[in-house]
């Protein structure tokens, strides 16, 4: 589904990701690790297409098309979707808006708020006064209407409590057909700091990024208890 | 060809009065002589001759009365010459917020008067659906000088949609507006104004609204298409305790538009409350965004807001909010924005699949919506349609 060979990338004349490679095959679901600053968010920037993010090396292949230099909307449109960690408030645009825009104008939108009991802020204006957990549900729920074959999640758990861990969480699972063991079409690749998330969706294979690079994959559990028991000073010593 | 030279911005008003000849002179028009192209230009501003959803009609096209009616008792409709005549020369509220003698367009109004209209709710009367009012001019190179005065007597609610327009194919125009607007104890007046001008048209309105206790004002300012020059500065005083007075606008400038608006709230009233909110786009046109806001009583509340979108390389938008506090115990704030649409504004929507125009063009929609919190549905549905008008052929 998505293929990243050697690929290099610098912000603002700054080198972020340098020399990545990963592969992620339909149906699957991959965690990325790393601390802060290590260029996580950069790679799902990147793979989204958006401006500032320039590819001096490298290639990203989705769906066997060549995309790296692929306009947004058109990776959009061939089926990436991206929850932002940050995103905009659009000042006049309600979430009703953004959901028909998501789902190409059919009403699935509604209907999908209604069944994540987020039908109050269909009028609202997207994002605005809008809580961590309220921008994480809105996120989501455009994800579902655009309804992507690969999912990228920028840590969808920071800011949530308890209580909406769970709706979130069911609402990733949905997004990648976890009920669905045989025959799963959608792929997916999270961020995620805290691993929570692995509580309520799991995950097939996990990275650890570490300056631009990656130091490590594998089975996303055994990486994560490593990480919480030795830090990732202990990732970087295994790649030396 | 314009017989009027397109290339006047630099003249003095005397000068720019002097290019135009008197609407008494043109054609009044009856309202079973508009054509079809006539009624879609009235509908695109605000003016539907065929809704069932308004109360009355004042259409002034020229200097004639083309239509005046209303079907509701509570509400007195008529034209000002009328009104001046059944009482007593309107001494009471002529030229009492606005002085005749401010500028020259205020005095060509005093002396030459064309017409205008004289809304009146009685006391206690409270109508959701509005009243409309379309000052209209049809003809090449007229000067139409109108003064409307409209009083909302005391508990009274009354909402006007006021469409000031002129032909699609005229060339020139000039349209002054001298408008003073009294808000009585517990009064509630709302009032939207959508401008559908020539591109070569000039606009001087000169408002003055007070606002007694308890009293409401509400303005909506719609201007989305080209016009030559607009100059207006509506001045509110509240004057009564707890009064409010709030202004929102929509201002769009084309290329070649210079329009000059603003508003002014003068808080006299003991815990009064000022809002004014403008969203300005230049399209390459200049646009001048004022707000000026006199905290004098105590307790009072007051707040500014300003944004400016840049949609091209060229034009002006120049925000000048002012705040001036006379007594310390005051609650006055302000904030102004002026700048390109942001990119990941853009790139947000590109994300859920819309290219880089449509992502644009949702923004820009969304930055004009105007939306005005605590209207009745009904009276919010007929600005909401008013203004998805305005904005079809964008």
């Amino acid at each position: 589904m998505l293929k990243i060979e050697d690929l290099w990338v610098d912000v603002h004349g700054k080198e972020v990701l340098r020399g990545i490679n990963m592969e992620i095959g339909q149906g699957e679901t991959h965690c990325l690790f790393g601390k802060n600053g290590s260029g996580k968010t950069t790679l799902l920037m990147t793979l989204m297409g958006f401006d500032g993010y320039r590819v001096k090396h490298g290639k990203i292949t989705f769906k066997g098309e060549d995309i790296t230099n692929m306009p947004v909307h058109e990776r959009a449109k061939l089926g990436i979707g991206m929850a932002f960690q940050r995103p905009p408030t659009l000042r006049g645009v309600k979430l009703r808006n953004m959901l028909a825009v998501a789902s190409g104008n059919d009403d699935t939108g509604g209907q999908l708020a209604a069944f994540y009991g987020f039908e109050r802020f269909l009028d609202r204006e997207v994002n605005y006064g809008f809580s961590g957990g309220e921008i994480k549900k809105s996120e989501l729920l455009q994800l579902l209407a655009q309804d992507p074959d690969l999912t990228l999640l920028d840590e969808p758990e920071s800011g949530v409590d308890i209580e909406n861990l769970n709706v979130i969480g069911d609402m990733i699972r949905k997004l990648l057909q976890k009920d669905i063991h045989r025959g799963r079409k959608k792929s997916g690749l999270i961020i995620t700091h805290t691993g929570f998330i692995l509580n309520y969706v799991t995950a097939d294979k996990g990275h650890v990024m570490l300056n631009g690079q990656i130091y490590c994959s594998g089975n996303p559990l055994e990486i994560f208890e490593g990480i919480q028991k030795y830090g990732y000073q202990e990732c970087a010593k295994c790649r030396l | 060809m314009p017989s009027i030279d397109t290339n006047s911005a630099n003249l003095s008003d005397k000068e720019l009065l002097q290019q135009f000849k008197p609407a008494s002179e043109a054609e009044a028009v009856d309202v079973n002589q508009l054509d079809e192209e006539d009624k879609l230009r009235l509908k695109q501003s605000g003016v539907d001759l065929e809704s069932a959803n308004r109360i009355g009609t004042f259409l002034q096209t020229n200097c004639g009365v083309s239509k005046c009616d209303c079907s509701i008792k509570g509400v007195e409709l008529l034209p000002i010459t009328e009104a001046m005549k059944k009482y007593n020369g309107l001494e009471e509220y002529r030229w009492k917020l606005v002085d005749p003698n401010k500028d020259e367009f205020t005095r060509e109004t005093a002396e030459h008067l064309d017409n205008g209209y004289f809304i009146r709710a009685l006391p206690g009367e409270k109508v959701v659906y509005p009243v409309q009012a379309c000052l209209y001019i049809r003809s090449d190179d007229v000067a139409q000088r109108v003064h409307n005065i409209v009083v909302a007597e005391e508990g009274s609610e009354l909402h006007i949609i006021t469409g000031c327009a002129t032909h699609p194919n005229l060339t020139s125009g000039l349209h002054i507006g001298v408008s003073e607007f009294y808000i009585k104890k517990g009064a509630t007046l709302i009032f939207t104004m959508v401008h559908n001008w020539g591109e070569n048209v000039y606009v001087r309105p000169r408002t003055g609204i007070r606002v007694e206790d308890e009293g409401v004002f509400v303005s909506n300012y719609v201007s989305l298409k080209g016009v030559k020059s607009v100059q207006a500065f509506p001045t509110a005083t509240l004057a009564g305790k707890n009064s409010t007075a709030r202004f929102n606008s929509v201002i769009v400038a084309p290329e070649g538009s210079d329009i000059d608006t603003g508003s002014r709230v003068i808080l006299e009233g003991e815990g009064s409350k000022a809002e004014i909110i403008s969203r300005t786009i230049s399209y390459g046109g200049r646009v001048v965004a004022r707000g000026h806001l006199v905290g004098k009583a105590k307790n009072i509340k007051a707040h500014l807001e300003c944004q400016g979108l840049m949609l091209t390389e060229t034009g002006v938008i120049h925000a000048i909010p002012e705040l001036e506090a006379h007594v310390a115990d005051v609650d006055m704030s302000h904030e102004a924005a002026v700048g390109r649409i942001a990119k990941d504004e853009i790139e947000y929507l590109m994300a859920r699949g819309l290219d880089e125009e449509e992502a644009t063009s949702t923004i820009v929609r969304g930055f004009l919506n105007v939306k005005i919190d605590g209207l009745p549905k009904e009276l919010d549905d007929e600005i909401q349609k008013a203004v998805a008008e305005c904005q079809k052929g964008m």
